[in-house]
């Protein structure tokens, strides 16, 4: 530690202003206040400051992300050899051995889409002179957890410069963006390569490439199946409510994500407001369809909505962005249930969407400002009347 | 009133070293300095010059815009120094004890002045400063007549003194005093509020000439903005003023002997501090005596005031116009390896992202390392949950930093001081120095206004 603190002294001043190495400071100082938290001491207003800051908040929600990430890993093992059987896939039925093959897919995304995404963050950070933000340590991990694993590695690439360049930089980077960077990254793939992200084939391992299943295999997602019509052929609850399903990378273990809500909650990091409201939303848009239930689709129990597709993951850890979303606290309430309601619109009355959980979140991030505005001037109100009964 | 005002929002940091309840006798002081920088806004208009005698009472500065504003010297010397700062700005007006001479302002019952006359006295003797306003946190304006006058019996803030004990080595009368004299400024009332925790046992609660409010909660509670919003909120046009506690005591202390003695019973307190504990000194004292042998080894910053909201010193500085304590906490300039990845159980948080989170009733040792670097507004909600107010943070400064007067005001920029978003710029994680936003704000409204 101290040798590494000593050469980081020794290399400071060719990044310093004025330094040979002065156009790489922020890359510099992204790395050192990454080993090391700065020695830099207050100097106005409050003398003391809470120990977290940004890096310690966004670690919380990528620790949180990690039981979604990892039974991900183990569940592209185990769609792979459901769809190919042990002989095909040389997977025999061994946790270790699923993990590690669903492992090894996953890492190529991982390491592209923070390889880009940091990238660009590096190089615009330095080009304003700031220093990076941390807001791309989630993203980056967002990202490959809500694309199909056999998303092709280019088109990632593609997709997570665009959502940080268009999503997020050409707003004013971290803190100023309206949309969800990880989300228009989806929706870049999802309008640009719609073959790559629909469909039966894409959610399990190998089938683009090579559609020769065992017999009665399906890659379809549940979602594609109720939006079929076709309810009878759904999973099972607890299959579902588990994750043993076709889906994106760490989208399906309702589990799993439950896990990483709890994190959040307890630390206080994620808002539990929206991600009960979000629940609150799609159940209550659930029974309304049941009340009006005309096809099977809309008559599968309401609850089904939270455990199938992408709901669990938006409701936990898109929705609750806190750039992304309303910022007043009454407004969580109405942003999260309409995100709700929306994605359970959206998945049974449109045909051309089977998932209603990113353009649900997308279109309430465009209208999280207005909300809020509403909520403001609530507010505002409440003082002018105040002050008007005081002089009556 | 015995219905009980109670708070939830806030927090209390629970630091190491607060003051034990001894009140160490007085320990002779030979420095005082008088800060203009303790009052916010202020453009001094310096009256004496080095090796100029002055008395206890004598004019050292005044109020440029307002001169019958007088700032006095707390003792009887010489006029030792005149520190200037950056572009001439006057920072302290040194002086050096000698004898004990005073200026006599003359007795008188407040009963019985009118309170023109009580006015005048007070901006004779120097001790009108005391008196502060809500909107914008500064000087009262001797001209204004307040709608009520605040006064708050807590400190809420870290390791404050508790004003139960300072009372107790009070003279009381001096309190009843004070409140007659501020009543008389005023055709509303004098609110004096309370601790809500020790209801029964306070020794202020058969104070007479104010209406007595009880407050229980978290720091910030005990600030009188936040008693101003919940019981007489500022609306726009409307002024409310403000004295601490103490200082009532410096005001009846005035009426009943006729001498400027601006004296308090402060708290020493702090992980630094060896023998934490009160002490009787008088504004303006340097504290290079109660701090002699009393710190302990390693870089300190000692502050006058309490860490939140307190202005640093050096050991040998003085004690700030307004403040009620010294504290003396480590100075955090080191760096730490990985420390935003550690499990954190030495490490006192809002957040519960800390081991710390699981050792409730700990006190900590915390030092003034910023513990990060500065970022954009990132996270949300966090401010909300240690204001007590029914104001929206975030809104309120961004409104300032885009110097969207409109929207402040509409905001509630009226109703706030620094001091009541000390916990905010605490708790924020992306470091942003909030205080002197909000102070931005203030200095920007006075301009616009006036």
């Amino acid at each position: 530690m101290k040798f590494l603190r000593k050469q980081l002294d020794r290399l400071k001043p060719h990044f310093s202003k004025g330094g040979r190495l002065s156009s790489l400071h922020s890359v510099f100082e992204g790395f050192e206040t990454f080993m090391f938290v700065p020695d830099r001491v207050t100097s106005k207003g409050s003398h003391i400051r809470d120990y977290i800051d940004l890096k310690r908040s966004m670690f919380v929600v990528i620790i949180a992300l990690i039981p979604a990430l990892l039974f991900g890993c183990y569940n592209i093992g185990l769609q792979h050899l459901r769809a190919y059987g042990p002989v095909v896939s040389g997977l025999d039925n061994s946790v270790l051995d699923l993990f590690w093959f669903g492992f090894l897919k996953v890492l190529p995304l991982i390491v592209v889409s923070y390889g880009v995404g940091l990238g660009i963050e590096f190089f615009t950070a330095q080009l304003r002179g700031h220093e990076i933000n941390e807001g791309f340590l989630v993203s980056g991990m967002l990202i490959p957890l809500i694309i199909p694993v056999d998303t092709p590695l280019w088109m990632l690439a593609i997709a997570t410069a665009f959502a940080v360049i268009i999503g997020k930089e050409v707003f004013g980077g971290t803190g100023m963006n309206i949309l969800n960077p990880a989300l228009t990254a989806r929706a870049f793939l999802f309008f640009s390569y719609p073959a790559w992200m629909s469909g039966d084939k894409v959610w399990v391992e190998g089938l683009m490439s090579n559609p020769d299943v065992i017999d009665g295999f399906s890659g379809a997602t549940p979602l594609a199946v109720a939006a079929a019509n076709e309810t009878s052929g759904l999973p099972s609850v607890m299959e579902m409510f588990i994750g043993t399903i076709p889906g994106s990378v760490g989208e399906t273990s309702t589990l799993a994500i439950l896990i990483g809500a709890l994190i959040l909650i307890l630390t206080g990091i994620g808002s539990w407001k929206i991600m009960l409201s979000v629940t609150l939303g799609g159940l209550g848009m659930g029974y309304l369809m049941n009340i009006f239930g005309v096809n099977p689709y809309m008559e599968i129990p309401a609850y089904y909505h939270l455990i199938m597709g992408g709901f669990a993951f938006g409701a936990v850890f898109m929705a609750t962005d806190p750039v992304t979303a309303t910022q007043t606290e009454k407004g969580k309430w109405l942003y999260g249930f309409l995100i709700g309601v929306l994605t359970v619109l959206i998945r049974v009355l449109n045909p051309a969407y089977p998932e209603g959980m990113m353009l649900a979140i997308l279109l309430m991030n465009v209208f999280a400002p207005l909300i809020d505005h509403y909520v403001i001037e609530g507010n505002v109100k409440r003082r002018l009347k105040r002050a008007a009964l005081n002089k009556a | 009133m015995s219905e009980i005002l109670k708070i939830k929002k806030g927090l209390n940091i629970r630091l190491k070293g607060s003051a034990d309840k001894i009140l160490i006798p007085e320990i002779p002081v030979t420095r005082y300095g008088v800060r203009p920088v303790d009052f916010p806004g202020l453009v001094p208009k310096l009256a004496v010059r080095p090796a100029d005698i002055v008395k206890a009472g004598s004019v050292l500065f005044t109020d440029k815009n307002l001169p019958e504003i007088r700032f006095t010297s707390p003792v009887s010397g010489t006029v030792v120094d005149i520190v200037r700062g950056d572009r001439r700005r006057l920072l302290e007006v040194v002086i050096e004890v000698s004898g004990n001479d005073y200026t006599d302002f003359g007795k008188g019952d407040p009963a019985v002045l009118t309170p023109d006359q009580i006015k005048a006295k007070l901006l004779e003797s120097g001790l009108w400063p005391v008196i502060r306003q809500r909107p914008y946190n500064i000087v009262a304006k001797p001209s204004q007549e307040p709608k009520s006058v605040f006064i708050s019996g807590l400190d809420t803030a870290p390791l404050a003194p508790d004003y139960d004990f300072v009372m107790h080595n009070s003279d009381m009368g001096e309190l009843g005093t004070g409140i007659k004299a501020l009543g008389k400024l005023t055709r509303g009332k004098v609110h004096l509020v309370l601790d809500g925790s020790n209801v029964t046992g306070s020794v202020m609660k058969n104070v007479a000439g104010a209406e007595k409010h009880y407050i229980k909660g978290p720091h910030p509670a005990g600030n009188p903005g936040i008693q101003i919003h919940h019981i007489d909120p500022v609306n726009k046009g409307e002024v409310v003023w403000y004295v601490n506690l103490q200082d009532v005591l410096a005001i009846g202390r005035l009426f009943n002997e006729g001498v400027y003695r601006h004296d308090r019973i402060i708290a020493l307190a702090g992980s630094e501090v060896t023998k934490p504990a009160y002490h009787r000194i008088r504004s303006g004292a340097s504290v290079t005596g109660i701090l002699r042998g009393s710190l302990r080894d390693g870089e300190v910053r000692c502050i006058s005031g309490n860490v939140l909201t307190g202005t640093a010193i050096s050991a040998e500085g003085f004690l700030g116009y307004y403040d009620n304590m010294v504290t003396a906490i480590p100075e955090g300039k080191h760096h730490e390896f990985f420390g935003w990845i550690t499990p954190g159980f030495g490490k006192f948080s809002f957040s519960r992202s800390f081991g710390s989170a699981l050792l409730p009733g700990k006190e900590f040792v915390v030092d003034t390392n910023l513990h990060g670097g500065e970022r954009a507004f990132v996270m949300t909600g966090v401010y909300e949950k240690v204001l007590p107010m029914d104001i929206y943070p975030m809104q309120l400064l961004k409104a300032i930093l885009v110097e969207d007067i409109d929207m402040m005001e509409r905001l509630g920029i009226y109703e706030v001081a620094e001091e009541d978003f000390a916990l905010c710029e605490y708790v924020c994680p992306s470091k942003i120095e909030i205080q002197a936003i909000i102070r931005k704000g203030l200095d920007q409204m006075v301009r616009e206004m006036s």
